[in-house]
């Protein structure tokens, strides 16, 4: 077995063949070996008339082994590339975990990340994420405009928004994950310009000093300072503007959401493609040990499948974005003592165009808020810009799908954005496209804390368009309530769910 | 069960594992980072053995405890850098911050200059600068030193900077060109010549600094250098533009950047395999035609043998 054993370690290093090598190598290295492997015979050997009476265990041997090698072959990669029939979209969820996360948009995946990146112990909690379209074909992460800024009017939504800006400036020292390339999230810093007119004047004087007391750096323009800094705005009916020095601008949601998962992944945090359908809490027996308002198994449909899993769980995370609302309806509909309050968190379209104009704004154009609502920001370096408008109260579109209505360009956004900046009378649309917010219709701030009536269920949502920028901080204080009762970072107590059941709204007058 | 690069559980496989480690180990290369990647012995960075970072790489291909040790190698790293970029705030309070300045930027290895004086102060602390404690500095050289976000707060407070050369940081981006607004009413002459990490999107927030006379950009990395020219000079319509050709010819090479953070070597197992690429993603070169090569070197993707 020696010359076996140095054959091996020369020839192959240990695989899955090493016991058939050294057999081979005892034969000889002039055996044949490939895909016609004739170990069979040895040389020298008479020819035979009759079939051998009894079986040959060393002659059976070599095309027992070569039928062995082509069926592995048949398996694992060829020229074509790694092909596994078991990919992480056909994974049947676990049976159990310890936080089932269901949403799976950067919110979702920011607080799994969270959860592994401040447990105590390695591999201490088993986090699943489940998410139903694997295609985030009506994610708003992915549809999102991508812009980060600090101008809010609640503090709250100002640390989150510091907290998030500072992590991702140092996105590296958080989500790089050995072997792999660096996150580049293809920041943009030219800060968020916000125009007000008389009328949102005060408003916005108080918003900058709010700011400027939470350590954001923006700074106030009057007119004339507005049209030193960017002759092309028409400063008509403009009497003040805040603009964001730093820490503001706009990034690709699509890096951030593959670095979460990328880096919570290799944290050990399991995912599966699945819808969940409805929370089961303790039976009657069993409410003796267990408090009845706790969810003990979530039901995850699995897609194309009428099946249904359930997951045991000690706690549900739902931040299942635009649909949390519908979701949390749905799954507490069959729950005894009647259904909960319903969180009022509903999708909102919104439509975004991208159009090209040769003469517009240059290198320094900001993202744009005029007086009336309508945005724009640039794209790129060739004259593309991308903008919207939200529509005014009472006029929603429509959520069932997400086509766009180019009338709405045409009649509402266009001629407001073309009175502001007089070189967007010639543009031409290129492309459009629309996607959810998870508007809340309560007070159109986040809501991040414990369910008021379910024990173990956290809610995290409802950030009305700027979900995608306070992601990274949501998520960790969502982490920390969870882990450790309380979140020592920011003080975020005021978003907690149940001002959405106590009446006490906490207005935010900045949104876009 | 940890989740492991596909390089260190192919080799678990290899070594012998026991059986349930193996099953474990292949559930997690299939469940754990997404299927369609392709595992490929990286062809070049073993041959970087000259570099400690590329030694520690392909260690990290070799087993798994290498992904560890890589991953501590970069706190250390990290820790050093921050170390680096302190925060002179004692020397502030006690000095004022010009002083504060003139001795970050000595400690990194730069250059400062005072008004009306002609010579650069570079090397060590020297006790007769402390005469000069209310003297403003003009002109401040990190070229080539370990500057980031957080050593410009050294900077920022000095309201008569008018030189500051910052090429060659290998840490200088788009964040520290954000910061820079803060030098719009004196800096006459800017350098990120050469910087890695700056693109067209930092030198679009230059915007601020209208007294700007010489800007140099040569050696930046941008995806079309005459175009970005020609909107920098419509920019800074009073500025000098040095660098960024308008011929027109291929972007230049980035600056190979010394040994930082997070700089990967060119050709790593994940560069090829991203999760953003499709399933089908492309062949790896270097797997020869013989269905046997390819089977065990798919099996052996953490030994790096070419």
């Amino acid at each position: 077995m020696a010359v076996g054993v140095v054959w091996r370690q020369w020839a192959w290093p240990a695989g899955m063949l090493r016991g058939g090598r050294a057999l081979w190598a005892l034969r000889g290295p002039g055996a044949g070996v490939g895909p016609r492997g004739r170990g069979g015979a040895a040389p020298g050997r008479s020819l035979r008339v009759a079939a051998p009476r009894s079986s040959d265990v060393f002659r059976e041997l070599g095309p027992a082994l070569s039928r062995l090698g082509q069926t592995l072959r048949e398996q694992l990669p060829g020229p074509g590339g790694w092909d596994p029939q078991w990919s992480p979209q056909s994974c049947p969820p676990p049976e159990q975990a310890d936080v089932v996360v269901v949403g799976g948009g950067v919110v979702g995946w920011a607080v799994a990340y969270w959860l592994k990146a401040l447990e105590n112990q390695q591999h201490g909690m088993r986090v699943l994420v489940v998410e139903r379209d694997p295609t985030y074909s009506r994610a708003s992460t992915v549809l999102s405009v991508g812009g980060i800024r600090q101008q809010f009017s609640l503090p709250e939504n100002i640390r989150l928004s510091l907290f998030s800006a500072a992590f991702l400036r140092n996105i590296n020292d958080y989500l790089w994950v050995p072997n792999e390339p660096p996150v580049d999230l293809q920041f943009q810093p030219s800060g968020y310009l916000f125009l007000a007119s008389q009328r949102g004047a005060a408003t916005l004087e108080a918003g900058v000093k709010l700011q400027r007391q939470e350590g954001a750096k923006v700074a106030l323009l009057s007119p004339s300072q507005l049209k030193a800094k960017f002759p092309w705005i028409n400063t008509e009916d403009v009497a003040v503007a805040s603009y964001g020095l730093e820490n503001e601008g706009w990034f690709d949601p699509w890096s951030l959401l593959n670095a979460f998962r990328r880096k919570a992944m290799s944290l050990g945090v399991l995912s599966c493609v699945g819808e969940a359908k409805s929370f089961i809490t303790p039976t009657e027996d069993e409410m003796q040990l267990m408090a009845r308002d706790r969810v003990k198994y979530v039901n995850v449909r699995l897609p194309d499948s009428p099946e249904q899993q359930p997951i045991a769980c000690a706690i549900v995370v739902v931040a299942a974005g635009a649909w949390s609302g519908e979701l949390l309806a749905t799954a507490t509909a069959s729950l005894p003592g009647g259904s909960l309050a319903p969180l009022p968190i509903q999708p909102r379209k919104r439509y975004v165009y991208m159009w090209h104009c040769p003469d517009g704004p240059g290198l320094e154009c900001p993202f744009l808020i005029d007086t009336s609502g309508a945005y724009f920001r640039r794209e790129g370096i060739a004259g593309n810009f991308l903008g919207g408008m939200s529509p005014p109260e009472g006029d929603e579109p429509d959520t069932g799908d997400l086509e766009v209505d180019h009338d709405f360009f045409q009649e509402q956004v266009w001629p407001r954005l073309a009175h502001r900046v007089p070189p967007f009378q010639t543009l031409k649309v290129r492309s459009s496209w629309a996607g959810y917010y998870d508007y809340n219709t309560f007070d159109q701030n986040g809501v991040l804390g414990r369910h008021p009536q379910l024990q173990n269920v956290f809610v995290v949502g409802g950030f009305s368009g700027h979900g995608l920028q306070q992601a990274p901080a949501a998520g960790r204080a969502a982490a920390e309530l969870l882990l450790h009762g309380r979140c020592s970072t920011m003080d975020v107590g005021r978003l907690a769910p149940g001002r959405l059941l106590h009446g006490e709204p906490l207005r935010e007058a900045a949104i876009v | 069960m940890r989740v492991r690069g596909r390089g260190q559980v192919a080799h678990a496989q290899c070594a012998g594992a026991p059986a349930a480690d193996k099953m474990a180990a292949l559930r997690a290369v299939l469940g754990g980072r997404g299927g369609g990647q392709v595992p490929v012995p990286p062809p070049s960075s073993l041959c970087r053995g000259a570099s400690a970072w590329g030694a520690l790489q392909s260690l990290g291909q070799w087993c798994w405890g290498g992904e560890v040790a890589a991953a501590w190698a970069q706190r250390l790293r990290r820790l050093r850098l921050r170390r680096k970029n302190e925060y002179y705030g004692l020397t502030r309070e006690r000095y004022g911050d010009n002083l504060a300045a003139a001795a970050f930027t000595l400690s990194c290895g730069g250059g400062v200059r005072f008004k009306d004086r002609d010579l650069w102060v570079r090397g060590r602390w020297r006790p007769e600068l402390l005469q000069l404690r209310d003297v403003p500095v003009v002109a401040v050289d990190l070229s080539g030193s370990q500057l980031t976000y957080d050593g410009l707060d050294n900077l920022v407070q000095l309201r008569e900077l008018q030189h500051l050369d910052l090429s060659g940081c290998p840490h200088v981006d788009d964040w520290v060109l954000g910061r820079l607004h803060v030098f719009q009413g004196s800096l006459l002459e800017l350098a990120v010549a050469r910087c890695p990490r700056v693109t067209e999107r930092g030198l679009a927030t230059l915007h601020h600094l209208q007294n700007l006379r010489r800007l140099d950009v040569s050696g930046v990395a941008v995806p079309s250098p005459g175009l970005v020219r020609i909107l920098l000079e419509e920019m800074l319509p009073r500025c000098q533009v040095l660098g960024m050709e308008m011929d027109g010819g291929p972007p230049p090479e980035r600056g190979e950047p010394p040994l930082s953070a997070w700089t990967p070597p060119p050709v790593t197992l994940g560069a090829l395999g991203g999760i953003k690429s499709t399933a089908g993603a492309a062949p790896a070169e270097g797997l020869g035609f013989v269905p046997w090569a390819a089977l065990l070197l798919s099996l052996q993707v953490g030994l790096g043998v070419n």
